[in-house]
């Protein structure tokens, strides 16, 4: 009971995000709908650092539709002169930033029931939840895969780890707008796509293959 | 909203036609609304027949090979790589797609909404006429169906640009003003007058000016009985008259001359009534130094009393011809002022010399212009070719009719020479007794040539067939041109070798990276654009036009549109060649100009997409003509 009456006090966005998870999804590849995102935060500690922006693009069919990008900045007190240099997000920049609130919800309305892809995507699917725990809202219901794990699904991958700069060489991906949220979720994109028609070469590939880990004995 | 991907997309597009030239938000706009798509090796992106999509493609990375099937194998149209537009035919016709498009490796692609681009180029002329350029030389025949009128408007939409560079430049004004005192009858001015031949007459006292006379007085004032012709000057000049310092600029001239309504300045020492008079400016010379007046240029041509004032007008004409293709004036309306220019330089430097000739030429004559000049093409100069044709005369008479015409045609090919055509390297000029022959020789000559067609003597018909009569009897040249025919009836196969003499140099295939890939495999930096490209489209159109007996039309577009008349199923092949032939001549005199040479081979390296494009797409179109040459005179038997 307590749950039910929690569940009514979520905001409209959220409900509307959790009705999308009760229709039957597709299996399919080619029919899916994937978000690609990454987010610049002001650490890599996912308990006391913050969002600073995200970008998103979406993938349907092996398109990126560039009409249908996100990119968002967001205003934090919460700031580390330490990350500027990466990311070069200045706390009075010029860039139109708003709540951390707000840019959740429009990122959730954004994602609705995709399955979100990103490079080492733990960490900032992680980032998302604690950003949605600081509104009372539960974490992400959306499947996820993490590039970095899908690599290691091609043949002779299996035990390499790289960063994103390293796949991005490795794959000829030109890397423009490094160390921006949308830059970087471009690069993933691409990244993605080619992993995924590298792997349909290898192999007879499934929508289930992109969600199982590498490392299974016997499998694959 | 920021977009930081579309802004990336806006800095890949904008290196790129038609992008280049789109407006900043215009290309945004399309940035923010691409699809970006991945193709593994081997995908198709279409197939032929398919229907069109709702995007067209610009290559972003990767090639995309553009294949025609026929008969279970895949030909190899044209491969597409960063930057290349592709599949938007089909869009933008509404029909389906001619060709399969398939990765040839793996690519990535942006595909645009057509919708978008049919927005934008309502607005945007350039873009417009660049894809319309663009299609006229896309994949397949530029001339598919719909492009009726507007491909072939895009030589014809190019506007006249005025531009008054001259505007700041003092001007060149008559130093010898003529002149007459004030006692003269109005009577003797107008002798003095025609003898000068001007259109005015200057009336000074004690050096000064005082006033003029103009055709204008003698049709208002005496004409009209106003006056009597034996009236003094001073009683019908206008006075006082307008005077101004020498260093005047023509801006100020035209002023002058509107504010006070006037045609003309009087240049004095110190610029007032009250000095020497040194000269005169008439609203003629403004006019002339514009430049932009072909007509006036002519007429100053017409008028010019020495071989200098020839040279002058030669060279000028040279800057008329860089204003034209810098300011993009249509193609028809440069060469045939250009040519008009030819040929009345011709004109005068033959009146010249006979001038200077002790006697009057003992029979008729014919100058006959050759190559390119008689085709009327000739826009840069490269160098003479001409021929001269006397009437038959009695064997007594022969050798001295024929010294009188080698030594007239010597001057005027010297003449010419001095002007600025330089001497034909091969001597195919008049005065090389081969080419300077009565009528019978030559019938007799062009007879041998078509009845024994060796390499040389279809090399020859490809030049001497070209000509067209600049001075002198009409008649000789009708004789010639019909014995020429009676030849050619008499001894059809001719024809068929003049048809291999038209397939010596077939086009390459295209563009792949920044290598021409010739059908042979061959690989050229440097391109022979008269020999490979527009040789091909000007012997096509002169064994066609001869094959239907047509005479009199020598110029390769008319010989074109001739073509059109009697083969009317042939239409879109001869419009195509039409197009092309002006897109490759404005780009050779282009280059011509550039490089101050006769623009005959071009870097291809130094390209830019869209001039690789237009390239390409005339060689198709010579291909084709190729194609209907070799069908129609069974060449592949010959070859």
């Amino acid at each position: 009971m307590i749950s039910l009456f929690k569940h009514n006090n979520y905001p409209n966005f959220w409900k509307e995000y959790l009705t999308q998870f009760k229709q039957k999804q597709s299996k399919n590849i080619e029919n899916t709908r994937f978000v690609i995102f990454d987010t610049e935060t002001t650490g890599l500690n996912t308990k006391i650092n913050r969002i600073l922006s995200i970008g998103a693009v979406s993938v349907f069919d092996n398109t990126i539709d560039i009409s249908k990008t996100f990119e968002i900045y967001v205003k934090q007190n919460n700031f580390s002169a330490e990350t500027v240099k990466i990311h070069g997000i200045l706390k009075e920049g010029k860039l139109n930033k708003i709540e951390e609130s707000n840019a959740i919800e429009k990122f959730i309305t954004f994602i609705g029931n995709a399955v979100l892809v990103a490079h080492h995507a733990a960490f900032d699917i992680e980032m998302i939840n604690m950003a949605l725990k600081r509104m009372n809202i539960p974490k992400l219901k959306n499947k996820f895969i993490d590039t970095g794990i899908l690599y290691k699904k091609l043949e002779g991958k299996k035990d390499k780890h790289f960063n994103l700069d390293v796949l991005s060489d490795e794959f000829k991906i030109p890397k423009h707008d490094r160390h921006t949220a949308s830059g970087d979720a471009f690069i993933t994109a691409l990244l993605f796509l080619k992993i995924i028609s590298k792997l349909k070469q290898q192999r007879n590939l499934h929508y289930s293959d992109l969600f199982r880990a590498s490392n299974r004995k016997g499998l694959l | 909203m920021k977009n930081t991907i579309a802004e990336r997309i806006y800095d890949f597009l904008k290196n790129f036609p038609p992008f280049d030239i789109l407006e900043k938000d215009q290309l945004l706009l399309i940035s923010s609304n691409i699809k970006v798509t991945y193709f593994e090796k081997e995908k198709f992106i279409f197939e032929q027949d398919q229907n069109p999509h709702e995007n067209f493609y610009v290559v972003k990375d990767g090639a995309i090979g553009l294949y025609r099937a026929m008969d279970n194998e895949q030909i190899l149209v044209d491969i597409c790589d960063e930057g290349d537009i592709f599949g938007l035919r089909a869009l933008i016709q509404g029909d389906n797609y001619l060709l399969n498009a398939k990765a040839n490796e793996e690519s990535i692609l942006y595909a645009i909404p057509i919708q978008l681009l049919k927005e934008i180029i309502k607005t945007n002329d350039k873009a417009n006429k660049f894809l319309i350029a663009s299609f006229s030389t896309n994949i397949r025949s530029p001339y598919a169906k719909n492009n009726n009128g507007h491909l072939f408007a895009n030589e014809e939409m190019l506007q006249l640009n005025q531009s008054d560079l001259a505007d700041i430049q003092t001007i060149k004004y008559s130093k010898h003003p003529i002149t007459c005192s004030k006692n003269t009858s109005v009577k003797n001015a107008a002798d003095i007058m025609c003898d000068k031949r001007v259109g005015s007459i200057l009336i000074v006292e004690n050096k000064n000016p005082i006033g003029i006379i103009t055709d204008k007085d003698l049709r208002l004032k005496i004409a009209t009985g106003l006056f009597s012709i034996q009236n003094k000057v001073a009683d019908v000049m206008s006075s006082p008259v307008i005077t101004s310092h020498e260093k005047i600029t023509t801006t100020e001239a035209q002023i002058a001359m509107l504010r006070h309504k006037i045609t003309h300045l009087c240049i004095t020492k110190d610029g007032t009534p009250n000095t020497e008079l040194i000269g005169v400016l008439s609203e003629h010379d403004i006019v002339v130094l514009h430049g932009n007046n072909p007509s006036v240029l002519i007429k100053e041509l017409k008028r010019a009393k020495n071989i200098n004032t020839l040279r002058y007008i030669k060279n000028k004409s040279y800057e008329l011809l860089k204003g034209y293709i810098e300011q993009k004036v249509p193609l028809i309306f440069i060469l045939n002022v250009i040519s008009e220019i030819n040929d009345a330089l011709t004109v005068k430097a033959i009146a010249f010399s006979l001038t200077e000739m002790k006697s009057d030429p003992p029979v008729k004559f014919s100058w006959l212009a050759l190559g390119s000049q008689g085709r009327h093409e000739q826009l840069l100069i490269t160098d003479q070719d001409n021929a001269l044709v006397f009437e038959n005369v009695n064997e007594e008479d022969y050798s001295k009719t024929k010294a009188y015409f080698l030594k007239l045609a010597k001057k005027i090919n010297d003449k010419l020479h001095f002007i600025g055509y330089e001497y034909c390297p091969a001597d195919m000029m008049a005065k090389n007794p081969k080419w300077c022959l009565s009528l019978d020789e030559w019938e007799n000559q062009f007879n041998t040539w078509i009845t024994k067609p060796t390499e040389k003597a279809v090399m020859m018909c490809t030049i001497f067939f070209d000509y067209t009569l600049v001075y002198g009897d009409t008649n000789l040249v009708q004789k010639i041109s019909e014995s020429i025919f009676k030849s050619i009836t008499n001894y059809e196969i001719f024809l068929n070798f003049l048809g291999r003499n038209a397939m010596e140099n077939p086009p390459p295939l295209g563009f792949f990276r920044q290598f021409l890939v010739e059908q042979n495999g061959e690989n050229k930096d440097q391109f022979d654009l008269k020999s490979r490209a527009l040789m091909p489209l000007i012997d096509a159109a002169r064994l066609l036009t001869l094959s239907h007996h047509i005479k009199d039309v020598n110029n390769t577009i008319a010989r074109f549109q001739k073509l059109i008349e009697v083969e009317p199923q042939n239409k879109n092949v001869y419009l195509s060649c039409i197009d092309s032939f002006k897109i490759l001549l404005r780009y050779r005199t282009t280059q011509g100009i550039k490089h101050n040479d006769n623009g005959r081979y071009l870097d291809l390296n130094n390209l830019n997409k869209s001039e690789k494009l237009k390239l390409k797409g005339c060689f198709s179109t010579i291909k084709n003509i190729q194609e209907l040459v070799k069908i129609r005179y069974n060449l592949a038997q010959m070859m």
